[in-house]
C-alpha cells in the first residue's frame, strides 16, 4: 500500500491554492541496480484533484516527473472548511486518494 | 460484430469493471496517452497530442533554473497568459522522452501549474498550451551539470 500523501490547500482572496507531496519511486524503467538488472518502471500515471467533488485539475504524467512528486496550482474558489481530494494513479494500477480541508 | 453488439458487449464490459472497483472513474477519465509519452522527441509528442501545428508564442512564461545543479529535481513553473487555457504541457527537449507532463485545467483553475522534472542534460525545456482550439509554445533553455536519468 501506498505511503500518504501531504496535502495543503490554503484559500486567500477568493483563490485557493494546493500543494500536494506524494510519495512514489517515479522509477524510469532505464535505470539498472547493482547487479546490472533493469529497474521495472513504476510511476504515476493519472493524477486528479478534486474540490468538493469537483474536479479542478487533472495531469497526466511521464516517469520524467521528479520521485516523490511536488505539485502546485491554484484554482478560483474554495472556503475555509472544505475538502481538497487528491488521487494518483501509477503504472501498476496502484492507486492512492488523500485529502485535506481547505486552511 | 456490428457496431451495436460492440456498444452492448463494451457497455458491460466497463460496467463490470466499473462495479468492482477496477477503476476509479475520476482517474480514468482520460486513459493515459501511451503514444505521446513514449515519443522521443518534442515534435512526434507534439504530433501524438494533436497539436502538431502548434507556434511559439510569447504568452507563456516557464520559471525554471538557468543552472540546475542536481538533473533529478529541476523545479518548473508554466504561468499561462493565453486566454482561455485548457490545458499545459511540459516537455524536455533532450530527455528520453520528451513528454513530462500534461495537466488539464477545467474552467475556474488557474493555468499556472508547478511541478519538479527529471533532466538528462542540458536542454530546452518547453511548455505548449492549449487554447480554445489554438496551440502555442514557449521554450526556455535550463544548464543541468548532473544529469537525473542515469543509474
Amino acid at each position: 500500500m501506498a505511503t500518504p500523501m501531504k496535502v495543503r490547500a490554503r484559500s486567500e482572496g477568493g483563490v485557493t491554492e494546493v500543494k500536494v507531496l506524494m510519495s512514489h519511486p517515479m522509477e524510469t524503467g532505464r535505470r539498472k541496480n547493482e547487479k546490472g538488472e533493469t529497474i521495472p518502471a513504476l510511476f504515476i500515471q493519472n493524477v486528479t484533484v478534486s474540490h468538493q467533488g469537483r474536479t479542478v485539475l487533472s495531469a497526466q504524467w511521464g516517469p520524467a516527473i521528479s520521485a516523490n512528486p511536488f505539485l502546485s496550482f491554484k484554482f478560483q474558489g474554495g472556503a475555509k472548511g472544505e475538502t481538497v481530494k487528491v488521487t494518483w494513479q501509477d503504472n501498476t494500477g496502484d492507486t492512492r486518494s488523500d485529502e485535506a480541508l481547505i486552511a | 460484430m456490428d457496431r451495436r453488439t460492440f456498444l452492448q458487449q463494451g457497455g458491460g464490459w466497463l460496467g463490470t469493471l466499473l462495479a468492482a472497483g477496477w477503476f476509479a472513474p475520476e482517474v480514468a477519465a482520460q486513459p493515459w496517452n501511451r503514444a505521446a509519452f513514449d515519443a522521443r522527441t518534442v515534435k512526434e509528442a507534439l504530433e501524438a497530442l494533436g497539436a502538431k501545428d502548434a507556434a511559439p508564442g510569447g504568452d507563456i512564461v516557464i520559471t525554471a533554473p538557468e543552472l540546475a545543479e542536481n538533473g533529478a529535481v529541476v523545479p518548473i513553473t508554466i504561468t499561462s497568459k493565453v486566454p482561455g487555457t485548457e490545458s499545459i504541457a511540459l516537455l524536455v527537449d533532450k530527455n528520453p522522452n520528451a513528454l513530462s507532463a500534461v495537466f488539464t485545467l477545467p474552467a475556474g483553475t488557474l493555468p499556472d501549474v508547478h511541478t519538479r522534472v527529471k533532466m538528462a542534460e542540458t536542454s530546452s525545456v518547453v511548455a505548449m498550451v492549449r487554447a480554445g482550439g489554438r496551440v502555442v509554445f514557449a521554450m526556455k533553455e535550463v544548464k543541468v551539470t548532473l544529469g537525473g536519468c542515469g543509474g
